[in-house]
């Protein structure tokens, strides 16, 4: 088969063939992969939550609440054990932080102590501001335990009691940030109850 | 022409990045691990092997004028295939490859094989290309993220072999060019020696 002349009708039928077949092969992949692509989102929410509030045996994707606040939401997914409450993960998140937005999800016992944190997303410097991740330092274990009524959510160069990462006081100031609002949001919440 | 040959230049001779510096986007900005080196590569090896075989296929379909865009097209669906399948299956993968596997697309390797070698040779012949130029990439993108890895951060394929941390800057994409730019001076070295 010898090669197409360049004319009007020969481009217009290749072109209109090669984005046929194209869109319609993306069509069905998309098809084929919509539900384990939700799925794998849906897994990492919940190792997030399982791994910072107490052990639960509800869904609490399922009983999802969001917060409007600064420009974004805040997603509380409250744990539950039986019908005790056992604590709420909120899934947060801060501007203020090295290389764009951090997302954190932490979670609270019912009296407002923080259980756990970890990290959903971030772009901080590798070596430096990761060292928010868990598996990269044990960083981010000083926040277990405390209550941020009498634990300041800022690092100790502006006056607060957190360890800053070294080399990455901005990270660990965004970090704080992204706690202190969901700690705020959490008890005005709670306080309206 | 001798297949074998067709196959392996990919490696030391042509190699994409030490020989035909192509790609060097993705190159110097996923190579923070080995890991990561890989994935990208072996993505690319993917997304060239197919696109080869498909414009090889249909080269006297394409009018010449329109073959850019046709290849472009060509090139974006199968990039497309792979970024949904591994956000799908590999999401830990998808989420330290990022935004760089969307710009396979624009990687002037995938779309300088269309152009200098598929559209004008016969299908097993570019398919070898593809598939050898592809795992060159993957090499050269491998050993790149290995070198940066054991220096920046002490560790080979994630496992660590020294405590603390290794020289931060080769982490840092400084780190990048400074690698790069003496494995390209010890590739040369070996394979000038070599001809």
């Amino acid at each position: 088969m010898s090669k197409k002349e360049s004319n009007l009708k020969n481009m217009f039928i290749a072109l209109l063939v090669i984005t046929f077949v194209a869109s319609a092969s993306l069509g069905g992949i998309y098809e084929l992969t919509k539900e384990p692509i939700a799925a794998a989102k849906l897994e990492k929410k919940n190792n997030a939550i399982r791994q910072v509030i107490p052990e639960f045996d509800n869904s609490p994707t399922d009983n999802v609440y969001k917060k409007a606040i600064d420009g974004d939401t805040l997603y509380f997914y409250p744990g539950m054990r039986g019908d005790e409450p056992v604590g709420t993960a909120v899934e947060t998140f801060t501007n203020l932080g090295f290389s764009g937005e951090i997302r954190i999800m932490v979670g609270f016992l019912p009296d407002g102590t923080i259980n756990d944190v970890t990290v959903l997303e971030h772009k901080e410097t590798p070596g430096l501001g990761d060292k928010m991740e868990r598996k990269k330092s044990d960083w981010s274990i000083q926040f277990q335990g405390k209550n941020p009524e009498t634990f300041h959510l800022s690092v100790k160069k502006d006056g607060g009691d957190v360890d800053a990462i070294t080399a990455s006081t901005i990270s660990s100031r965004a970090f704080c940030d992204a706690i202190a609002r969901a700690y705020e949001t959490f008890k005005s919440i709670n306080d309206n109850k | 022409m001798n297949q074998l040959k067709n196959f392996t230049k990919g490696f030391i001779k042509e190699n994409p990045v030490f020989a035909l510096f192509l790609g060097l986007c993705p190159t110097l900005g996923v190579t923070t691990t080995a890991i990561n080196g890989m994935g990208m590569g072996l993505a690319t090896t993917f997304v060239l092997l197919m696109s080869n075989v498909v414009i090889s296929l249909i080269k006297n379909f394409i009018p010449d004028k329109v073959r850019i865009p046709s290849f472009i097209v060509i090139i974006a669906s199968f990039v497309t295939i792979v970024e949904l399948t591994m956000q799908a299956f590999v999401p830990a993968l998808f989420e330290a490859l990022g935004l760089f596997i969307p710009l396979i697309v624009v990687n002037c390797l995938v779309l300088g094989r269309a152009e200098a070698f598929a559209s004008k040779n016969k299908l097993l012949s570019s398919a070898i290309d593809g598939l050898g130029m592809g795992l060159g990439f993957t090499f050269a993108l491998t050993l790149l993220g290995a070198v940066r890895e054991v220096l920046g951060s002490g560790s080979i394929f994630g496992l660590k072999f020294i405590d603390g941390d290794g020289m931060l800057i080769f982490i840092l994409s400084p780190g990048a060019f400074i690698a790069l730019g003496y494995l390209i001076v010890i590739i040369n070295k070996l394979s000038k020696k070599g001809a």
